[in-house]
């Protein structure tokens, strides 16, 4: 009998042991290949978008359809996994993933994605909405295709374009609802697509050698730090007026313009005090404070749509 | 010619990790049957249709 308790994960091809290799993964690795952090904040501005929508949804539609959301953003996140194991594998930030650190085998992360993936866009299409399956199909092919096979790897501005993935939730839920697309969840999707550049780059700016030895086109290796700071600047700029929008033009009460306004302004102070500050001592320090706050902005923002969405719908008029 | 196949065998955390998503599976799809009973409750005949 063949003992291989101490699974080789490389064993010589043909070999029982590459024929006969056991799963010792956990349910937890498994969960951990959907990225639970990023499904969270999908599944949160999918409700708002839900919520706001001016029709009315079941709630037990309502919980599927932000189920199969949630699965589909999860499935998006292990076929990312899947594909980046490589570069997982050299990033100190992401070692530890699953795949990397031998507890899942890339064809098992393969297949978890693929069905997931399938299978939450079925499930949306028959019980809730084909319009909501069709938009969650294309975001999961838009997140793993486009951004994740091709731009990572290409481009300084993949963030940019491949941040369209993590903007298009508030749509789906949207059309979950109505069956439609209207210009109140484009000015959602706007807000996230404008808000992911510095978010990111913030980020990136503590963990530049990373990317590099990654080799991945990060704005700050490509750029440079300098240019990454005034890039950040202009982006958080265009998120001023973007994320009034929704009460500029008549979709949302004032009070959500007013916390646009102030969120939006202390998003430019620190990004300003970042661009100020230069290669200086504390400019780790307020990349950091950046990207927490990039953090709590749109949560912010989100959340105050969110309970103006739940007391006009109680109060019998349509907010957003 | 003594041709005996190899056998493999498991560890006992091989075991429990193995038990441990087989249970994980059934409870999924379990769910998933229970969440399709009730939108067929919910929507009816029109189970369906579409906004």
């Amino acid at each position: 009998m063949t003992d291989i308790s101490a699974v080789d994960h490389h064993p010589p091809p043909g070999s029982l042991a590459a024929i006969h290799l056991v799963s010792e993964a956990s349910v937890g690795d498994y969960l951990a290949l959907m990225k639970p952090r990023v499904m969270s904040l999908v599944v949160f501005t999918a409700l708002v978008g839900l919520v706001v929508a001016p029709a009315h949804i079941h709630p037990v539609l309502a919980f599927t359809a932000l189920l199969c959301i949630a699965v589909g953003a999860g499935a998006a996140g292990a076929l990312n996994m899947w594909f980046d194991a490589d570069i997982d594998a050299v990033m100190t930030r992401t070692a530890r993933r699953p795949i990397p650190s031998g507890r899942v085998a890339p064809g098992e992360a393969l297949a978890f994605g693929m069905t997931l993936a399938t299978g939450s866009v079925v499930v949306l299409g028959l019980l809730v909405s084909w319009l909501a399956a069709v938009l969650l199909a294309f975001t999961i092919f838009f997140y793993i295709v486009v951004y994740t096979m091709w731009l990572k790897r290409a481009t300084p501005q993949n963030i940019v374009i491949g941040g369209a993935a993590g903007a298009l939730p508030p749509m789906i839920g949207w059309a979950a609802v109505t069956g439609s697309i209207g210009i109140e969840p484009i000015l959602l999707f706007l807000l996230v697509f404008f808000w992911t550049p510095p978010h990111f780059w913030a980020l990136s700016l503590n963990r530049t050698e990373d990317y590099a030895r990654a080799r991945i086109p990060m704005l700050p290796v490509v750029a440079g730090a300098a240019e990454t700071r005034r890039q950040i600047l202009l982006y958080s700029f265009c998120l001023v007026p973007i994320g009034a929008a929704p009460w500029l033009m008549g979709y949302a009460d004032a009070i959500y313009g007013v916390t646009a306004l102030v969120a939006g302004g202390l998003m430019v102070t620190l990004a300003w005090r970042l661009w100020a500050e230069g290669a200086g001592p504390k400019a780790a320090s307020f990349a950091k404070r950046l990207f927490g706050f990039s953090i709590l902005y749109l949560f912010v923002l989100f959340a105050v749509l969110l309970i103006e969405g739940v007391l006009g719908g109680l109060l019998g008029h349509a907010t957003v | 010619m003594d041709d005996k196949p190899d056998r493999i065998v498991l560890t006992e955390e091989q075991k429990r990790k193995r038990r441990a998503r087989s249970i994980a599976i059934a409870v999924a799809l379990g769910a998933l049957v229970v969440l399709f009973y009730i939108v067929t409750l919910v929507k009816g005949p029109g189970v369906l249709n579409q906004p």
